[in-house]
């Protein structure tokens, strides 16, 4: 039974949702700057940021396959495979061609990926980590345990990701900006997007709607895929070289900075930009922790409390909506 | 109103005047009846009438806000399954509450298994559980897991669970729906035993022969109101169906337009067979209204599934203006024009975490795109015109669905299929759950689509929804279309149809 009262918008308390973030981020940001003289010069800026690239890259990825309702637990060995190909590629074809054809590489994992899951219809959770150790395993198949490294006449243009090219900031930097503008895009304002949020927050409803479900998923592994081997490319350009056990854990830091920024993990709801906010939020309160010669070990305590408020409040709010609708 | 019998012996279950609404609608109201104990109660209705509702009462699934339940005399308040548990009632629903996993010995004492400080004492329960088996002929396997059971001995560990905690009333809500012939007949079985040796038992079933021939009593409700509590032995099939209809029809304020002869027959479907459906033929015209009437699980929501693509179909086929679908999936039918509102806006039919205006979009989404961008402008004109048409009250655009009322929901779940109208209309409960200004939209809205030209197939549990808004109706049962009936049909017609 259903009655028409009760339908008023309660904007503010989306709004609270949508600049609560921001409002934290910024109240990190300026505690710092007043108790420190260090947090607030470029150099740490770009420092930050630069710091910010890998998992941001991760996160960004994860934020369409959350949206979607799907977990991919695989993308930080996409990650490692990716970056040991596209090395090895780098060493046969040069440095341009072994970029591009290592996001190739991370595609092909991602779609992988994504069709087995949509295929044998397993939780993707549990179906993304199997895969993730047998590509952890192919990893190792691949590098027969050993570090890859490109060659020393390649070595300058190889590490174009991790060397300031732009008033101090990195390549990393500007590759991760660049890739969060475009999902983001992608998320808010193509046919693909809103299909993506559909599919996250009815599965059912946008079938009957004509959604090729599968394929969505698939997709949105795929682009996760290609995320993970730039992070990857960016890893192995800091080192001049990739080996197997690159980015262990990443994608659990990922997920989290997704779930910090606001977006759903029940799927249908949240933003790219959302994301880029919990990645900083995440590397700031790192790099606050240095500054302020605090303990580092704490810091693994405001993370964790960070992510379950994050949670708390998400499920929270899920509750309100739906008793609210009566 | 009713006139309850007498009965000989004191009540175990008596009802005073109950009754239950819903934001001021009253579902349910004025109740009174007596139940001796070994008593064998039939509880029928049509749906809707309020037995569902009647008998989560009695399992204090929900609790009356009218008049009293009496155990014993005694005014009791159920305000918890567990209230009615401890009063010895037992609800076995049709989906049985069971943990599948574990053994039937596990599930048959579940929650209050024998135990010493805490340690699992499975002999005594398994003495017990003997001695239960023998008093009611059960042949169990102990450890047997739930899962591999069919639903017949299923059924039969629920029962031996209600009667482990002491169970003396058992309520069951269509205890033989799911089951085959035999075990419909060892089930029946079963409870005139439970009934013998002083259970009372209270059923709810659509199968009226069936309840003719187990209940001592029965009681009959309409519209929520109780029609008539009389012996069993005094009644027919016949006679009860003239209980549960014996309704004025209450007119529309419309009728569908007059269908011309010349109209061309636009879907035509021949032989569509699944596990849920066999054999089901049917057409309809353009501009003509067919509704679908039959039972809960007769098969008429997976009619429109089937047709729709959206289950797959064994055997049959679907043509669309003559030219057969082959391969039916739901984007082909789309594409060939039609369109399906679920029966279930929340399960099935909305995004609820995004906007109205998504919502409408979604369907239509590739035709508003240049390269694969949304034309945000294209986008809004289009579902500012589908709002003006449906009538959607509330925010579009900066709320989720979700937070509008039931009626604006199901007027936005319409129009995520008019910003082109469809060649045909596929309907599943168009105005389930919502107020009486909305359903009045909504059926001027189908008549006007099919005068405009739209071919409408229409499905609704509520017989006068379907007999006000049908050109024809096909009645269906157990999967099967078993009669048709120009309309304005005979509403005793169609329910015998139903039920019989």
């Amino acid at each position: 039974m259903t009655t028409d009262t009760a339908t008023l918008p309660r904007r503010r308390r989306v709004d609270f949702k949508d600049f609560g973030i921001l409002g934290g981020l910024l109240a990190i940001v300026v505690y710092l700057s007043l108790s420190t003289t260090t947090f607030l010069t470029s150099q740490n800026i770009v420092n930050l940021l630069d710091q910010a690239v890998v998992i941001g890259l991760l996160a960004v990825g994860a934020t369409l396959c959350i949206v979607s309702g799907v977990f991919d637990l695989s993308s930080s060995a996409t990650l490692a495979v990716s970056a040991i190909a596209g090395v090895f590629l780098t060493t046969q074809f040069g440095v341009v061609v072994g970029f591009i054809l290592a996001l190739a590489v991370g595609a092909i994992l991602g779609t992988i990926t994504g069709t087995m899951i949509v295929i044998t219809r397993v939780n993707s959770f549990i179906g993304s980590l199997a895969i993730s150790i047998i590509y952890r395993g192919v990893a190792i198949v691949l590098t027969g345990g050993a570090i890859l490294s490109v060659t020393s006449d390649q070595l300058d243009a190889f590490r174009v990701w991790a060397l300031p090219v732009l008033d101090g900031v990195s390549g990393g930097t500007i590759l991760f900006a660049v890739t969060a503008v475009v999902l983001g895009l992608v998320l808010w304002g193509t046919t693909f997007g809103r299909r993506v949020y559909a599919v996250g927050g009815n599965e059912e409803a946008a079938r009957l709607s004509g959604v090729r479900t599968p394929l969505i998923h698939i997709s949105v592994f795929a682009i996760n895929g290609v995320c993970a081997a730039a992070a990857g490319m960016v890893l192995a350009s800091r080192a001049g070289s990739a080996q197997p056990s690159l980015g262990i854990g990443m994608e659990l830091t990922a997920i989290a900075a997704v779930v910090i920024g606001g977006t759903s993990i029940l799927g249908g709801a949240g933003a790219v930009w959302r994301t880029v906010v919990g990645v900083i939020i995440l590397t700031v309160i790192g790099n606050g922790f240095n500054l302020l010669r605090w303990d580092t070990t704490y810091q693994q305590v405001v993370t964790g409390v960070l992510i379950l408020v994050a949670v708390a409040a998400d499920s929270w709010l899920s509750r309100r909506s739906r008793r609210s609708r009566g | 109103m009713g006139k309850p019998t007498t009965l000989a012996s004191t009540p175990v279950l008596a009802l005073d005047g109950v009754g239950k609404s819903y934001n001021g609608i009253s579902v349910l109201r004025g109740i009174s009846f007596e139940i001796a104990p070994g008593e064998i109660h039939g509880l029928l209705g049509e749906n809707g009438a309020g037995k569902s509702t009647l008998l989560k009462i009695l399992g204090g699934a929900i609790t009356a806000d009218a008049g009293a339940v009496l155990f014993d005399g005694v005014p009791t308040r159920l305000s918890s399954p567990r209230d009615s548990i401890a009063h010895g009632v037992s609800l076995i629903s049709q989906e049985l509450a069971l943990v599948p996993q574990r053994t039937v010995l596990e599930n048959v004492f579940l929650g209050g298994w024998a135990n010493a400080a805490g340690f699992a004492t499975p002999a005594a329960d398994r003495r017990r559980f003997d001695e239960l088996c023998a008093e009611v002929g059960f042949d169990l396997d102990p450890h047997a897991l739930v899962a591999s059971l069919p639903l017949g001995k299923a059924q039969q560990v629920e029962i031996l669970k209600a009667l482990a905690r002491g169970s003396r009333v058992l309520c069951l809500d269509e205890p033989t729906a799911a089951l085959a012939e035999a075990e419909t007949e060892q089930l029946l079985e079963v409870l005139r035993t439970l009934a013998a040796r002083g259970t009372t038992i209270v059923i709810v079933s659509h199968f009226l022969e069936e309840v003719l021939g187990i209940a001592d009593r029965i009681t009959v409700l309409r519209d929520g109101a109780q029609i008539a509590t009389e012996d069993a032995s005094a009644h027919t099939s016949d006679s009860l169906v003239r209980l549960m209809v014996g309704r004025e029809v209450a007119a529309l304020s419309r009728t569908p337009a007059p269908l011309p002869d010349s109209a061309p027959v636009v879907l035509k479907a021949e032989g569509l067979t699944n596990d849920r459906i066999l054999d089901v033929s049917l057409e309809v015209r353009r501009g003509e209204i067919l509704g679908l009437a039959g039972l809960v699980g007769s098969g008429r929501s997976e009619t429109l599934r089937a047709l729709f693509g959206a289950d797959r179909i064994s055997a049959g086929r679907v043509s669309v203006s003559g030219v057969p679908v082959r391969r039916a999936t739901i984007r082909r039918m789309i594409d060939r024009g039609l369109a399906l509102v679920p029966e279930s806006r929340k399960d099935e039919g909305l995004v609820l975490r995004r906007t109205t205006a998504e919502n409408i979009a979604l369907p239509s989404l590739g035709g508003r795109q240049i390269g694969g961008i949304v034309r945000q402008g294209a986008e809004a004109s289009a579902v500012d015109r589908v709002v003006a048409m449906v009538d959607v009250r509330g925010s579009v655009r900066h709320v989720p669905v979700g937070a509008l009322s039931g009626g604006n929901q199901q007027k936005a779940l319409f129009g995520k299929w008019l910003v082109t109208p469809p060649e045909v209309f596929l309907i599943d409960e168009p105005t389930r759950g919502v107020d009486i200004g909305a359903k009045v939209n909504i059926h001027n809205l189908i008549l006007d689509l099919a005068a405009a030209g739209t071919a409408v197939i229409v499905v609704s549990s509520e017989l006068e929804e379907v007999m006000a808004l049908s050109h024809r109706i096909l009645v269906l049962r157990a999967g099967r279309v078993v009669a048709e009936f120009p309309s304005p049909a005979d509403r005793e017609d169609i329910m015998s149809a139903a039920f019989l």
